[in-house]
Protein backbone atom coordinates (compact mmCIF):
# COMPACT_ATOMS: atom_id res chain seq x y z
CA UNK A 1 0.00 0.00 0.00
CA UNK A 2 1.05 3.52 -0.86
CA UNK A 3 1.57 6.31 2.11
CA UNK A 4 -1.29 7.97 2.07
CA UNK A 5 -0.44 10.97 3.78
CA UNK A 6 0.82 13.01 0.98
CA UNK A 7 -2.62 12.62 -0.77
CA UNK A 8 -4.12 14.02 2.28
CA UNK A 9 -1.83 16.69 1.98
CA UNK A 10 -1.90 17.72 -1.47
CA UNK A 11 -5.53 18.38 -0.67
CA UNK A 12 -5.38 19.55 2.28
CA UNK A 13 -2.92 22.59 0.73
CA UNK A 14 -5.45 22.44 -2.05
CA UNK A 15 -8.25 23.35 -0.37
CA UNK A 16 -6.80 26.34 1.93
CA UNK A 17 -5.57 27.92 -1.57
CA UNK A 18 -8.15 27.65 -2.66
CA UNK A 19 -10.28 29.18 -0.19
CA UNK A 20 -8.30 31.55 0.62
CA UNK A 21 -7.29 32.13 -3.12
CA UNK A 22 -10.73 33.10 -3.94
CA UNK A 23 -11.55 36.16 -1.62
CA UNK A 24 -8.59 37.57 -3.12
CA UNK A 25 -9.17 36.94 -6.38
CA UNK A 26 -13.15 38.33 -6.11
CA UNK A 27 -12.20 41.77 -5.55
CA UNK A 28 -8.82 41.43 -7.32
CA UNK A 29 -10.87 40.61 -10.93
CA UNK A 30 -13.20 43.09 -9.84
CA UNK A 31 -10.62 45.96 -10.03
CA UNK A 32 -8.82 44.72 -13.04
CA UNK A 33 -12.24 44.69 -14.50
CA UNK A 34 -13.87 48.56 -13.46
CA UNK A 35 -10.21 49.97 -13.10
CA UNK A 36 -9.17 52.58 -15.57
CA UNK A 37 -6.13 53.26 -13.79
CA UNK A 38 -2.89 52.51 -15.62
CA UNK A 39 -1.45 51.06 -12.97
CA UNK A 40 -4.13 48.28 -13.79
CA UNK A 41 -1.71 46.95 -16.61
CA UNK A 42 0.80 46.00 -14.83
CA UNK A 43 -1.13 44.39 -12.38
CA UNK A 44 -2.34 42.29 -15.01
CA UNK A 45 1.26 41.14 -16.00
CA UNK A 46 2.00 40.63 -12.56
CA UNK A 47 -1.13 38.35 -11.84
CA UNK A 48 -0.57 36.30 -15.42
CA UNK A 49 3.21 35.99 -15.01
CA UNK A 50 3.34 32.18 -13.06
CA UNK A 51 1.52 31.57 -16.29
CA UNK A 52 4.70 31.60 -18.28
CA UNK A 53 7.33 31.82 -15.84
CA UNK A 54 8.92 28.43 -14.48
CA UNK A 55 7.29 27.50 -11.07
CA UNK A 56 11.36 26.89 -10.30
CA UNK A 57 12.17 30.97 -10.96
CA UNK A 58 8.81 31.71 -8.91
CA UNK A 59 10.42 28.91 -6.10
CA UNK A 60 13.11 30.54 -5.88
CA UNK A 61 12.42 34.00 -5.43
CA UNK A 62 9.93 33.02 -2.40
CA UNK A 63 12.57 30.77 -0.78
CA UNK A 64 14.61 33.62 -1.10
CA UNK A 65 12.41 36.15 0.63
CA UNK A 66 10.94 33.84 2.98
CA UNK A 67 14.47 32.49 4.44
CA UNK A 68 14.90 33.42 8.20
CA UNK A 69 18.50 35.07 7.10
CA UNK A 70 16.68 37.71 4.92
CA UNK A 71 14.69 40.73 5.52
CA UNK A 72 11.26 39.34 4.87
CA UNK A 73 11.73 36.21 6.60
CA UNK A 74 13.51 37.10 9.58
CA UNK A 75 10.93 39.85 9.90
CA UNK A 76 7.91 37.12 10.37
CA UNK A 77 10.00 35.13 12.85
CA UNK A 78 10.58 37.65 15.03
CA UNK A 79 7.12 39.89 14.65
CA UNK A 80 4.96 36.78 13.99
CA UNK A 81 6.60 33.95 15.24
CA UNK A 82 6.51 33.06 11.51
CA UNK A 83 8.64 30.30 9.28
CA UNK A 84 7.49 30.07 5.52
CA UNK A 85 10.72 27.87 4.48
CA UNK A 86 10.17 24.04 4.72
CA UNK A 87 6.34 24.89 6.32
CA UNK A 88 2.56 24.06 5.29
CA UNK A 89 2.19 27.64 5.75
CA UNK A 90 4.71 29.00 3.09
CA UNK A 91 3.33 26.19 0.68
CA UNK A 92 0.13 27.75 0.76
CA UNK A 93 1.05 31.40 0.24
CA UNK A 94 3.31 30.10 -2.64
CA UNK A 95 0.67 27.96 -3.84
CA UNK A 96 -1.72 31.33 -4.01
CA UNK A 97 0.78 33.21 -5.93
CA UNK A 98 1.35 30.19 -8.45
CA UNK A 99 -2.38 29.71 -8.70
CA UNK A 100 -3.75 32.87 -8.68
CA UNK A 101 -4.13 33.78 -12.70
CA UNK A 102 -6.20 30.24 -12.83
CA UNK A 103 -8.62 31.71 -10.29
CA UNK A 104 -8.43 35.40 -11.84
CA UNK A 105 -8.52 35.16 -15.20
CA UNK A 106 -11.48 32.94 -15.18
CA UNK A 107 -13.91 35.59 -13.52
CA UNK A 108 -11.70 38.63 -14.82
CA UNK A 109 -12.83 37.79 -18.31
CA UNK A 110 -16.69 36.55 -16.91
CA UNK A 111 -16.82 39.92 -15.36
CA UNK A 112 -15.61 41.89 -18.65
CA UNK A 113 -18.62 39.76 -20.35
CA UNK A 114 -21.34 40.92 -18.11
CA UNK A 115 -23.17 43.83 -19.72
CA UNK A 116 -22.50 47.63 -18.26
CA UNK A 117 -26.58 48.33 -18.15
CA UNK A 118 -27.18 45.28 -15.59
CA UNK A 119 -24.44 47.43 -13.30
CA UNK A 120 -26.06 50.30 -14.01
CA UNK A 121 -29.27 49.15 -13.48
CA UNK A 122 -28.55 47.84 -9.81
CA UNK A 123 -27.11 51.21 -9.20
CA UNK A 124 -30.12 53.09 -10.08
CA UNK A 125 -32.28 50.63 -8.01
CA UNK A 126 -30.33 52.01 -4.70
CA UNK A 127 -27.66 49.16 -4.41
CA UNK A 128 -24.07 50.36 -3.92
CA UNK A 129 -20.92 47.82 -5.37
CA UNK A 130 -20.60 45.34 -2.85
CA UNK A 131 -24.19 44.23 -3.04
CA UNK A 132 -23.94 44.95 -7.05
CA UNK A 133 -21.37 42.69 -6.90
CA UNK A 134 -22.48 39.78 -4.54
CA UNK A 135 -26.15 39.39 -6.09
CA UNK A 136 -26.27 40.39 -9.47
CA UNK A 137 -22.24 40.23 -10.81
CA UNK A 138 -21.68 36.94 -9.43
CA UNK A 139 -24.36 35.18 -9.97
CA UNK A 140 -24.18 36.31 -13.40
CA UNK A 141 -20.92 34.87 -13.78
CA UNK A 142 -21.07 31.37 -11.82
CA UNK A 143 -20.04 29.42 -14.69
CA UNK A 144 -16.58 31.69 -14.92
CA UNK A 145 -16.39 31.18 -10.58
CA UNK A 146 -16.65 27.83 -10.89
CA UNK A 147 -14.12 27.41 -13.89
CA UNK A 148 -11.65 29.67 -11.30
CA UNK A 149 -12.74 27.24 -8.40
CA UNK A 150 -11.87 23.90 -10.15
CA UNK A 151 -8.60 25.06 -12.16
CA UNK A 152 -6.93 26.49 -9.35
CA UNK A 153 -7.77 23.82 -6.79
CA UNK A 154 -6.65 21.31 -9.60
CA UNK A 155 -3.52 23.67 -10.66
CA UNK A 156 -2.35 23.27 -7.19
CA UNK A 157 -2.59 20.12 -6.66
CA UNK A 158 -0.71 19.13 -9.75
CA UNK A 159 2.31 22.05 -9.00
CA UNK A 160 5.71 20.02 -8.28
CA UNK A 161 8.33 22.82 -9.07
CA UNK A 162 7.47 26.04 -6.47
CA UNK A 163 6.40 22.71 -3.95
CA UNK A 164 9.94 21.32 -3.69
CA UNK A 165 11.95 24.85 -3.32
CA UNK A 166 9.80 26.35 -1.12
CA UNK A 167 8.50 23.30 0.89
CA UNK A 168 11.41 20.70 0.13
CA UNK A 169 10.44 17.42 0.71
CA UNK A 170 9.28 16.73 4.68
CA UNK A 171 6.99 13.94 5.13
CA UNK A 172 3.30 15.10 6.87
CA UNK A 173 4.10 18.71 6.46
CA UNK A 174 5.41 19.11 2.86
CA UNK A 175 5.72 16.26 0.62
CA UNK A 176 2.51 16.80 -1.55
CA UNK A 177 1.74 13.56 -4.60
CA UNK A 178 3.58 15.07 -6.99
CA UNK A 179 6.77 15.30 -4.60
CA UNK A 180 6.41 11.66 -3.09
CA UNK A 181 6.11 10.65 -7.15
CA UNK A 182 9.06 12.12 -7.68
CA UNK A 183 10.68 10.41 -4.66
CA UNK A 184 9.67 6.61 -5.25
CA UNK A 185 10.99 7.61 -8.85
CA UNK A 186 14.13 7.96 -7.53
CA UNK A 187 14.15 5.04 -5.21
CA UNK A 188 13.06 3.14 -7.99
CA UNK A 189 9.63 2.13 -6.86
CA UNK A 190 7.43 2.24 -10.08
CA UNK A 191 4.55 0.44 -8.65
CA UNK A 192 4.33 3.03 -5.44
CA UNK A 193 5.02 5.96 -8.14
CA UNK A 194 2.81 4.51 -10.28
CA UNK A 195 -0.15 5.13 -7.50
CA UNK A 196 0.76 8.26 -7.04
CA UNK A 197 1.14 9.26 -10.67
CA UNK A 198 -2.85 7.48 -11.46
CA UNK A 199 -4.54 9.28 -8.61
CA UNK A 200 -3.45 12.66 -10.26
CA UNK A 201 -3.97 11.52 -13.64
CA UNK A 202 -7.94 10.35 -12.65
CA UNK A 203 -8.20 13.52 -10.69
CA UNK A 204 -7.10 16.19 -13.81
CA UNK A 205 -9.09 14.16 -16.31
CA UNK A 206 -12.04 14.54 -13.93
CA UNK A 207 -11.46 18.21 -13.10
CA UNK A 208 -11.22 19.11 -16.56
CA UNK A 209 -14.80 16.94 -17.19
CA UNK A 210 -16.23 19.38 -14.93
CA UNK A 211 -14.75 22.37 -15.88
CA UNK A 212 -16.21 21.67 -20.07
CA UNK A 213 -19.28 20.69 -17.96
CA UNK A 214 -19.81 23.77 -16.47
CA UNK A 215 -19.26 25.19 -19.50
CA UNK A 216 -21.47 23.53 -21.89
CA UNK A 217 -23.70 26.02 -23.88
CA UNK A 218 -26.28 24.57 -22.53
CA UNK A 219 -25.63 25.92 -18.79
CA UNK A 220 -23.60 28.73 -18.89
CA UNK A 221 -26.12 31.45 -18.15
CA UNK A 222 -27.40 33.78 -20.97
CA UNK A 223 -25.24 36.80 -19.87
CA UNK A 224 -21.67 34.93 -19.72
CA UNK B 1 -40.11 70.79 -11.35
CA UNK B 2 -36.23 69.03 -12.96
CA UNK B 3 -34.29 72.09 -14.07
CA UNK B 4 -31.02 70.98 -16.32
CA UNK B 5 -28.74 73.46 -17.48
CA UNK B 6 -25.41 71.15 -18.75
CA UNK B 7 -23.16 71.17 -20.82
CA UNK B 8 -20.88 67.87 -21.73
CA UNK B 9 -17.96 66.96 -24.68
CA UNK B 10 -19.05 63.67 -26.43
CA UNK B 11 -16.66 61.69 -27.89
CA UNK B 12 -18.62 59.42 -30.91
CA UNK B 13 -17.92 57.67 -34.27
CA UNK B 14 -18.91 60.88 -35.76
CA UNK B 15 -16.23 62.81 -34.30
CA UNK B 16 -16.72 65.51 -30.85
CA UNK B 17 -19.72 67.45 -30.26
CA UNK B 18 -20.48 69.70 -27.38
CA UNK B 19 -23.54 68.78 -25.79
CA UNK B 20 -25.63 71.69 -24.66
CA UNK B 21 -28.69 71.96 -23.23
CA UNK B 22 -31.42 73.69 -20.76
CA UNK B 23 -34.65 72.76 -19.80
CA UNK B 24 -37.38 72.89 -17.62
CA UNK B 25 -39.75 69.97 -16.79
CA UNK B 26 -42.93 70.60 -14.60
CA UNK B 27 -44.10 67.88 -12.12
CA UNK B 28 -46.36 65.42 -13.53
CA UNK B 29 -45.60 65.99 -17.26
CA UNK B 30 -44.77 63.22 -19.74
CA UNK B 31 -42.01 65.08 -21.71
CA UNK B 32 -40.70 63.35 -24.85
CA UNK B 33 -36.65 64.13 -26.08
CA UNK B 34 -36.92 63.74 -29.93
CA UNK B 35 -34.17 63.74 -32.36
CA UNK B 36 -31.50 61.60 -34.92
CA UNK B 37 -29.85 59.11 -32.88
CA UNK B 38 -26.29 60.31 -31.56
CA UNK B 39 -28.10 64.04 -30.76
CA UNK B 40 -27.39 62.84 -27.02
CA UNK B 41 -30.27 61.56 -25.84
CA UNK B 42 -29.34 58.99 -23.66
CA UNK B 43 -26.55 61.03 -22.39
CA UNK B 44 -28.85 63.60 -21.01
CA UNK B 45 -30.84 60.70 -19.57
CA UNK B 46 -27.74 59.20 -18.25
CA UNK B 47 -26.88 62.64 -16.57
CA UNK B 48 -30.01 62.96 -14.82
CA UNK B 49 -30.20 59.39 -13.15
CA UNK B 50 -25.95 59.91 -12.38
CA UNK B 51 -24.41 57.37 -14.42
CA UNK B 52 -22.88 60.14 -16.60
CA UNK B 53 -21.14 63.15 -15.30
CA UNK B 54 -21.56 66.63 -17.12
CA UNK B 55 -18.24 68.97 -17.96
CA UNK B 56 -20.72 71.95 -15.98
CA UNK B 57 -23.56 72.73 -15.03
CA UNK B 58 -26.84 72.56 -12.64
CA UNK B 59 -29.27 69.40 -12.44
CA UNK B 60 -31.85 69.69 -9.65
CA UNK B 61 -35.26 68.25 -8.66
CA UNK B 62 -37.98 69.72 -6.81
CA UNK B 63 -35.79 72.46 -5.49
CA UNK B 64 -32.90 69.72 -4.56
CA UNK B 65 -29.77 70.30 -6.44
CA UNK B 66 -28.54 66.86 -7.79
CA UNK B 67 -25.79 67.89 -9.87
CA UNK B 68 -23.43 71.36 -9.53
CA UNK B 69 -20.48 71.52 -10.85
CA UNK B 70 -19.49 75.13 -9.31
CA UNK B 71 -20.23 73.66 -5.97
CA UNK B 72 -18.50 70.03 -6.80
CA UNK B 73 -21.90 68.25 -5.87
CA UNK B 74 -22.97 64.95 -7.98
CA UNK B 75 -25.07 63.08 -6.09
CA UNK B 76 -24.99 59.24 -6.94
CA UNK B 77 -27.22 57.38 -8.90
CA UNK B 78 -28.50 55.32 -5.71
CA UNK B 79 -29.38 58.51 -4.04
CA UNK B 80 -31.37 60.31 -6.60
CA UNK B 81 -34.43 58.08 -6.58
CA UNK B 82 -35.19 58.27 -10.46
CA UNK B 83 -36.70 55.01 -11.91
CA UNK B 84 -35.03 54.14 -15.83
CA UNK B 85 -35.79 51.77 -18.26
CA UNK B 86 -32.99 51.11 -20.47
CA UNK B 87 -33.14 50.54 -24.42
CA UNK B 88 -32.03 46.52 -23.62
CA UNK B 89 -33.89 46.09 -20.26
CA UNK B 90 -31.19 44.89 -18.24
CA UNK B 91 -33.13 42.37 -16.37
CA UNK B 92 -31.10 40.58 -14.36
CA UNK B 93 -30.35 37.17 -15.95
CA UNK B 94 -30.17 35.03 -12.47
CA UNK B 95 -33.22 36.59 -10.83
CA UNK B 96 -37.19 35.67 -11.56
CA UNK B 97 -39.19 38.44 -12.88
CA UNK B 98 -40.39 38.66 -9.23
CA UNK B 99 -36.98 38.84 -7.69
CA UNK B 100 -36.37 41.08 -10.14
CA UNK B 101 -38.54 43.24 -8.78
CA UNK B 102 -37.87 42.29 -5.17
CA UNK B 103 -34.44 43.56 -5.57
CA UNK B 104 -35.33 46.89 -6.01
CA UNK B 105 -37.43 47.42 -2.68
CA UNK B 106 -36.34 49.83 -0.13
CA UNK B 107 -34.99 48.43 3.49
CA UNK B 108 -38.22 48.86 5.03
CA UNK B 109 -40.54 49.45 2.25
CA UNK B 110 -43.63 47.02 2.01
CA UNK B 111 -43.79 44.10 -0.26
CA UNK B 112 -47.54 44.98 -1.52
CA UNK B 113 -46.04 47.51 -4.10
CA UNK B 114 -44.76 43.95 -5.46
CA UNK B 115 -47.80 42.47 -6.25
CA UNK B 116 -49.58 45.93 -6.91
CA UNK B 117 -46.91 46.26 -10.05
CA UNK B 118 -47.08 42.75 -11.20
CA UNK B 119 -50.98 42.95 -11.09
CA UNK B 120 -50.69 46.18 -13.04
CA UNK B 121 -48.22 45.11 -15.43
CA UNK B 122 -50.25 41.83 -16.25
CA UNK B 123 -47.45 39.48 -14.47
CA UNK B 124 -48.73 37.67 -12.03
CA UNK B 125 -48.75 34.16 -14.51
CA UNK B 126 -45.37 34.93 -15.01
CA UNK B 127 -43.68 35.98 -11.86
CA UNK B 128 -41.49 32.73 -11.48
CA UNK B 129 -39.99 32.89 -14.94
CA UNK B 130 -36.44 33.78 -15.72
CA UNK B 131 -36.22 36.50 -18.10
CA UNK B 132 -34.47 34.80 -20.95
CA UNK B 133 -37.73 32.75 -21.42
CA UNK B 134 -40.12 36.23 -21.48
CA UNK B 135 -40.57 37.92 -24.83
CA UNK B 136 -39.40 41.48 -25.29
CA UNK B 137 -42.95 43.27 -24.72
CA UNK B 138 -42.66 40.88 -21.63
CA UNK B 139 -39.02 41.77 -20.62
CA UNK B 140 -40.32 45.55 -21.45
CA UNK B 141 -42.91 45.31 -18.73
CA UNK B 142 -40.76 43.80 -16.17
CA UNK B 143 -38.30 46.33 -16.86
CA UNK B 144 -40.77 49.01 -16.54
CA UNK B 145 -42.51 47.56 -13.10
CA UNK B 146 -39.10 47.03 -11.82
CA UNK B 147 -38.28 50.71 -12.28
CA UNK B 148 -41.07 52.18 -10.57
CA UNK B 149 -40.84 49.70 -7.05
CA UNK B 150 -38.80 52.47 -5.25
CA UNK B 151 -41.95 54.93 -5.95
CA UNK B 152 -39.59 57.65 -7.85
CA UNK B 153 -40.09 61.29 -8.25
CA UNK B 154 -38.75 60.96 -12.36
CA UNK B 155 -39.30 57.93 -14.75
CA UNK B 156 -36.64 57.61 -17.57
CA UNK B 157 -37.45 55.77 -20.47
CA UNK B 158 -34.85 55.12 -23.20
CA UNK B 159 -36.17 54.30 -26.65
CA UNK B 160 -38.27 51.56 -24.60
CA UNK B 161 -40.20 50.23 -27.63
CA UNK B 162 -37.43 50.13 -30.33
CA UNK B 163 -36.92 46.62 -30.34
CA UNK B 164 -41.16 45.61 -30.09
CA UNK B 165 -43.27 45.09 -33.14
CA UNK B 166 -46.00 48.13 -33.76
CA UNK B 167 -48.79 45.80 -31.98
CA UNK B 168 -46.92 45.81 -28.99
CA UNK B 169 -45.64 49.10 -28.83
CA UNK B 170 -49.27 50.34 -28.69
CA UNK B 171 -49.56 48.37 -25.59
CA UNK B 172 -46.51 49.27 -24.10
CA UNK B 173 -47.66 52.89 -24.55
CA UNK B 174 -51.19 51.97 -22.32
CA UNK B 175 -48.82 50.76 -19.84
CA UNK B 176 -46.29 53.57 -19.86
CA UNK B 177 -49.45 55.86 -19.85
CA UNK B 178 -50.81 53.64 -17.11
CA UNK B 179 -48.09 54.20 -14.63
CA UNK B 180 -47.19 57.81 -14.96
CA UNK B 181 -50.83 58.39 -13.91
CA UNK B 182 -51.04 56.25 -11.26
CA UNK B 183 -47.92 56.86 -9.59
CA UNK B 184 -48.08 60.79 -10.24
CA UNK B 185 -44.55 60.80 -12.25
CA UNK B 186 -42.83 62.29 -13.98
CA UNK B 187 -41.76 60.98 -16.88
CA UNK B 188 -38.89 62.17 -19.72
CA UNK B 189 -38.88 59.45 -22.89
CA UNK B 190 -36.08 59.38 -25.47
CA UNK B 191 -37.47 58.39 -29.28
CA UNK B 192 -37.26 58.46 -32.54
CA UNK B 193 -40.71 57.33 -33.23
CA UNK B 194 -43.17 60.25 -34.59
CA UNK B 195 -46.15 58.21 -33.88
CA UNK B 196 -44.76 57.34 -30.31
CA UNK B 197 -43.80 60.99 -29.48
CA UNK B 198 -47.48 62.10 -30.42
CA UNK B 199 -49.29 59.18 -28.69
CA UNK B 200 -47.49 60.09 -25.44
CA UNK B 201 -46.33 63.19 -24.78
CA UNK B 202 -47.94 66.95 -24.93
CA UNK B 203 -44.66 68.61 -24.86
CA UNK B 204 -41.34 67.73 -26.99
CA UNK B 205 -37.75 69.18 -27.64
CA UNK B 206 -35.80 68.64 -30.48
CA UNK B 207 -32.76 67.85 -30.20
CA UNK B 208 -29.98 68.07 -32.96
CA UNK B 209 -25.93 67.68 -32.48
CA UNK B 210 -26.21 68.21 -28.59
CA UNK B 211 -28.66 71.43 -28.56
CA UNK B 212 -32.16 71.41 -28.04
CA UNK B 213 -33.07 73.57 -31.49
CA UNK B 214 -36.85 73.67 -31.12
CA UNK B 215 -39.56 72.65 -28.38
CA UNK B 216 -43.49 73.00 -28.21
CA UNK B 217 -46.42 70.02 -28.84
CA UNK B 218 -45.85 67.09 -30.92
CA UNK B 219 -48.79 67.68 -32.99
CA UNK B 220 -47.51 71.11 -34.34
CA UNK B 221 -43.71 70.75 -34.44
CA UNK B 222 -43.17 67.88 -35.93
CA UNK B 223 -45.04 67.13 -38.89
CA UNK B 224 -42.45 70.11 -40.41
CA UNK B 225 -39.73 67.55 -38.93
CA UNK B 226 -40.80 64.67 -39.98
CA UNK B 227 -41.13 65.95 -43.35
CA UNK B 228 -37.64 67.43 -43.06
CA UNK B 229 -36.09 63.98 -42.22
CA UNK B 230 -38.03 62.42 -45.22
CA UNK B 231 -36.38 65.02 -47.29
CA UNK B 232 -33.32 64.21 -46.01
CA UNK B 233 -33.85 60.75 -46.48
CA UNK B 234 -33.55 61.26 -50.31
CA UNK B 235 -30.75 61.54 -52.84
CA UNK B 236 -29.87 65.06 -53.42
CA UNK B 237 -30.59 64.98 -57.03
CA UNK B 238 -33.82 64.42 -56.22
CA UNK B 239 -34.42 67.64 -54.20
Amino acid sequence: MIDAHPIFLTFKLATVTTIILFFVSVPLAYWLTFSRHKIKYVAEALVSLPLILPPSVLGFYLLLAFSPQNVFGSFLERYFNLRLVFTFEGLVIASILYSLPFMVQPIYNGLKMVPQSIIEASYTLGKGRLTTLVRVLLPNVRASVITGIVLAFAHTVGEFGVVLMVGGNIPRETRVVSIALYDEVEAMNYSQANMYAITLLIFALLTLSIVYFVNSPSRVNRVV
Amino acid sequence: MIEVSVKKRLFSAKGEMQLNVAFKVEPGELVTLYGPSGAGKTTILRMLCGLAVPDEGTISVAGETWFDSSQRIDLKPQVRNVGIVFQDYALFPNMTVKENLEYAIRRNQSHSVIDELLELMELSSLSDKKPDVLSGGQQQRVALARSIVRQPKILLLDEPMSALDTTLRFKIQEYILKVHQQYQLTTILVSHDILEVITLSKRVFLIEHGEIVNEGPPSTLLPMQALRSMMDALPTSNR
